[in-house]
């Protein structure tokens, strides 16, 4: 039975939505992390990247922002400016769910 | 027809899902079929799929059709409604109609008659680009006040077109007022004409209701009509006088909506190489319509790599103001909004967009 787990063993197929926060620098790089280490370390580098430069771009456009929050479908990315880098909520959401809809401070 | 189209079926009983897989894959326009068998996911999928047309059925578990319709009519006006049901009960007929469903089929007469319903289903996936009231579909609601005057009837007209909502009162066959966003008699009722598409229902009377309109509904119809016809004329001729009247009209009413919502500013960004930013409001209009764009691309991928659904709106919050940015319509909408606005911006911005492209 294990030869064949290891034979048949693929990835799944659905990525579960990542729930948690982390901090990142002014480049973007993570420094703490409470989101599942199951989840690709590789897309939350990607979320903590996309924050920071949306930050940085809107200060050049004279539009400074210290809190940021990308609604999809599915996830809520909600982040605060902090020294540079950020702050980062990542909301999970079901049509139904419970899980809040927003960071109260 | 677009071939993009998609299905959602939703039924408890999945032989029965099987079924109408099966038959709804025979439908000329070859639409995508998607089928769940419990409200929740029926609702997840109608968050992250552009879903066209959702076929319900009414009794299920935990959450039955009826709740299903009026989160879907609340949360998804633009998606279209069937319900397929195994009750073919008059009640449940007029209460499906009722929360503005397009269509209520019994099961029992699909099995009989599958080419007919389809049938249906095909004139309500090709429907997007008509004209029409959904119900009164390729009327106008000029004729749908007509037919409610001239049957001497008391109503109220609740008339809804994406997320902009007006009434129309009428007592004993006399349109006696009308309101649009807090605007009231003949002004709101000339807004409300100007629609071309849009679903309404009819609400109990309201017979205690102060009238604001003493016109006659001809005298009413036919000033709107003349209305319309000048416009066209307008547009014909084409004369610098006329685009500029036109133009300033269409600014006053696009500020109007921009005070009324206590919005900052707006800036209409269409798709690179199809125009300039329309902007009000602001004088940065160039360096935040390109952050805007910018975000909106980056956001929109960001989403794709995660599968987290399409990008909804980006809300941002500064020391000065408020932004929120939204894809509509193939364009991107910048608001601005005071430090102290509530949280309905997402809502509000709806609402400026739509009035934006009327």
């Amino acid at each position: 039975m294990g030869i064949l787990k290891n034979i048949f063993r693929r990835a799944a197929a659905v990525q579960s939505l990542p729930a948690g926060s982390l901090t990142v620098d002014r480049h973007g790089a993570i420094i703490t992390c409470t989101v599942s280490s199951a989840y690709p370390q590789s897309l939350l580098a990607t979320i903590g990247h996309a924050v920071v430069t949306l930050l940085r771009e809107a200060r050049t456009a004279q539009m400074p922002l210290s809190e940021i929050s990308l609604h999809f479908g599915s996830l809520h990315i909600t982040a605060r400016e902090l020294r540079g880098g950020a702050v980062i909520f990542l909301l999970p959401q079901t049509a139904l769910a419970s899980t809040p809809k927003t960071i109260r401070p | 027809m677009n071939h993009s189209h998609k299905i959602l079926l939703l039924d408890d009983d999945t032989d029965w899902l099987a079924l109408c897989r099966d038959l709804l894959s025979a439908l000329p326009s070859q639409p995508e079929l998607l089928t769940t068998t419990t409200a929740k996911r029926a609702l997840s999928l109608l968050e992250t799929e552009s879903v066209r047309l959702l076929v319900c059925d009414l009794k299920m578990p935990r959450m039955d059709g009826l709740q299903m319709l009026s989160i879907v009519r609340r949360r998804f006006p633009d998606v279209r409604t069937v319900v397929l049901s195994g009750m073919d009960d008059e009640d449940y007929r007029s209460r499906a109609y009722a929360l503005g469903v397009d269509l209520f089929w019994p099961k029992s007469e699909m099995q009989r008659d599958v080419n007919q319903f389809n049938e249906c289903l095909e004139s309500l996936l090709g429907r997007e680009g008509e004209t029409g009231f959904r119900g009164v579909q390729s009327k106008s609601l000029l004729d749908i006040i007509q037919m409610e005057c001239l049957s001497a009837s008391s109503t109220v007209l609740r008339i809804q077109r994406g997320p902009l909502a007006a009434k129309l009162w009428i007592q004993e066959g006399e349109l006696t007022d009308a309101e649009i966003d807090g605007v009231r008699g003949e002004p709101a009722l000339q807004r409300i004409l100007a629609w071309k598409t849009g679903s309404f229902e009819n609400l109990p009377p309201e017979p205690g209701r102060e009238r604001t309109i003493h016109k006659s509904v001809n005298a009413l119809l036919l000033e709107s009509a003349q209305t319309f016809d000048e416009a066209a004329n307008l547009n014909l001729t084409g004369s610098a006088d006329a685009d500029d009247s036109a133009r300033h009209q269409r600014t006053m009413w696009k500020l109007s909506q921009l005070t009324r919502e206590s919005a900052e500013f707006v800036i209409a960004i269409p798709p690179v190489g199809q125009g300039d930013p329309d902007a009000l409001g602001t004088q940065n209009s160039a360096e935040f319509s390109q952050w805007a764009t910018h975000a909106e691309k980056m956001a929109r991928e960001l989403g794709d790599r995660l599968g987290a659904g399409p990008l909804l709106y980006i809300s941002g919050q500064g020391l000065e103001r408020k932004v929120i940015l939204m894809p509509r319509g193939g364009k991107i909408f910048l608001t601005g909004w005071p430090v102290d606005a509530d949280d309905n911006m997402a809502e509000k911005t709806k609402k400026i967009s739509a009035a934006w492209e009327s």
